[in-house]
């Protein structure tokens, strides 16, 4: 009887083996998942501060506008990881105060010749920054969804990776880039 | 890129999922991308080239009624031969809550998949039902869009998570056409666009205020398109408003973007079931001003009233008021088309179809959790690549 008890035990483990060793894998490719998407949230962000810094720097909108939206792109392209993204926020509310009656703009639109072509770039920049944060920020939810699962916590099968964070930082297209 | 598509629907009826999958396929062809849509649908279906028929679809009851699905070995099995055949870089289903081919095509795939969600509300029971299921699906979709605030919202709140928000799209392009005069009152001209005996498109409503209208604007006429039972629509209307009402029955789309641009104003006084309003964007790429219901889906493609008129949902008088006053009112009007001439712009499928190839190629950069999964399978889903 004995060997049937030590064999049922040897088979729990094993599967509890098997089990732990897929979870950590998992985990491991979904931290991989998370790089990639911050990656690719990092570089929408930077196409969105440069269309804005060209869209500044093109005498195409007043004075007044062109530097404080120059301002922000800049600020937010230099900034240190730790302000990074209140600086993102502020390039939004930058862009959002400038660019917010669709009326005004439709005019300027007609009125300035280019500059259809440079908004209609920062508007579709502001968008895939806000599609880019979304789909990064799911991603992150699934990481945080397993590592709060009690067998892993315990067992510490995340290794040292640090527990991922989501992104969270005003992304609103404005109103007059949306038409 | 090679993409391949999912239809929840039959390709040869007719519906709103199956006319975004359509344009957004030929925008992606047309810029040079390989496309293969899969869609229900039997031998002797008619379909262009490059759409895949997977079979039949039975009528199972399913969530309290009878809903007509694919599924089955034989589906299944047309499904893996699609995906190995196709070696797509991405699979786009759509509508995926529908337990259609999209959720067969999401269990078997390899390649990252991103899910488009049309529905807003309803089915909520079926998805609290089947949520685990669902969810283990669902966890290999790497990228949700929604098509508007509210499916968002329903998705939000059923599956949990978060979604990407990328509008249905048209050909802005094809509505520019010439106004027909044999369509057109002495007057003035209103049109409604919709099935003729769904009461939730708000036929009703409109016919109800229609008197006042008429009675206001004695040359001004009325155009009806849609399917539908049209005799008893026609009695409701009084016998001597009747006749300045054309009901035009189903129409195709160079009529629908004709009957637009004849009208002065398009009338969408719909009462629900509404989750995005594309032909309020049809209408406001024809140059035609728009007034419309309340309706949460609605307010949100007007921008809360600055790109057309908006009346509260299901009041005939305040329609009937509110349609005078635009009628009497040609500057408030012009207003309208040219706020709406430059807002309709966001929704033409040359600039959704950049929306949602980043969105591509966001997930390709990160990748599939399925193809980096192989190591731990389902038994008896070995194999599926010979």
């Amino acid at each position: 009887m004995t060997w049937v008890y030590l064999g049922i035990i040897a088979f729990v483990l094993l599967l509890l083996g098997v089990y732990l060793s897929w979870t950590a894998g998992r985990l491991d490719r979904l931290h991989a998942r998370v790089d990639a998407s911050q990656a690719v949230l990092e570089a929408e962000l930077l196409r969105r501060s440069a269309s804005a810094l060209e869209l500044a720097t093109a005498g195409l909108l007043d004075p007044a506008t062109s530097v404080v939206m120059a301002d922000a792109a800049s600020r937010a392209r230099v900034v240190g990881a730790e302000h990074r993204y209140q600086a993102e926020s502020d390039l939004t509310a930058v862009l959002c105060a400038g660019l917010d009656a669709p009326e005004d703009l439709a005019a300027l639109r007609d009125e300035v010749q280019d500059l259809d072509a440079a908004l209609d770039e920062l508007g579709m920049a502001c968008r895939r920054v806000a599609h880019a944060r979304r789909f990064h920020n799911e991603m992150v939810r699934g990481v945080q969804r397993l590592r709060r699962k009690a067998l892993v916590r315990w067992l510490r099968l995340a290794g040292h990776a640090p527990l991922p964070e989501t992104v969270e930082f005003d992304d609103t297209v404005p109103r007059g880039l949306s038409g | 890129m090679n993409i391949g598509i999912v239809c929840p629907y039959s390709w040869g009826v007719p519906g709103g999922v199956q006319f975004h999958v359509r344009d957004f396929s030929e925008e992606l062809m047309a810029r040079g991308h390989t496309v293969s849509v899969l869609a229900p649908g039997g031998e002797e279906d008619e379909a262009p080239s490059y759409v895949v028929k997977a079979g039949r679809p039975v009528p199972v009851p399913y969530n309290g009624s009878v809903a007509r699905i694919l599924f089955g070995p034989r589906a299944a099995a047309r499904v893996r031969r699609w995906l190995s055949e196709g070696k797509f870089d991405v699979v786009h289903i759509h509508e995926p809550t529908t337990l259609s081919l999209g959720l067969l095509a999401t269990w078997w795939t390899d390649a990252p998949v991103v899910a488009t969600f049309h529905q807003a509300t309803s089915r909520s029971r079926a998805m609290s039902a089947a949520h685990g299921i669902l969810q283990s699906a669902f966890e290999k979709v790497s990228a949700r869009i929604a098509v508007s605030e509210e499916a968002r919202r329903t998705l939000v709140e059923h599956l949990g998570g978060d979604a990407v928000l990328i509008p249905n799209g048209i050909y802005v392009d094809r509505f520019d056409v010439p106004p027909r005069p044999e369509w057109q009152g002495e007057d003035s001209t209103l049109c409604f666009l919709g099935r003729v005996d769904e009461p939730r498109k708000g036929l009703p409503v409109l016919l109800e205020a229609w008197p006042e209208i008429h009675t206001r604007v004695p040359g001004a006429r009325l155009l009806v398109a849609g399917p539908g039972d049209v005799d008893e629509a026609r009695r409701a209307i009084p016998a001597e408003h009747r006749d300045a009402v054309t009901f035009l029955g189903s129409v195709s789309d160079d009529d629908k973007a004709a009957m637009l641009a004849s009208s002065d104003l398009y009338v969408a006084p719909h009462i629900g079931g509404e989750s995005f309003g594309i032909v309020l964007v049809e209408a406001m790429a024809a140059g035609t001003p728009v007034l419309a219901s309340g309706l949460t889906a609605f307010r949100a493609v007007l921008d809360d009233g600055r790109l057309g008129a908006l009346v509260p949902v299901g009041d005939a008088s305040a329609l009937a008021e509110e349609a005078y006053g635009l009628l009497s009112d040609s500057e408030r009007r012009e207003r309208y088309r040219q706020a709406a001439s430059v807002a309709v712009r966001r929704y033409d499928w040359s600039v959704l179809t950049d929306e949602v190839l980043a969105v591509y190629e966001m997930v390709m950069a990160v990748g599939s959790p399925a193809s980096s999964g192989r190591r731990f399978r389902m038994p008896g889903r070995e194999g599926r690549h010979s």
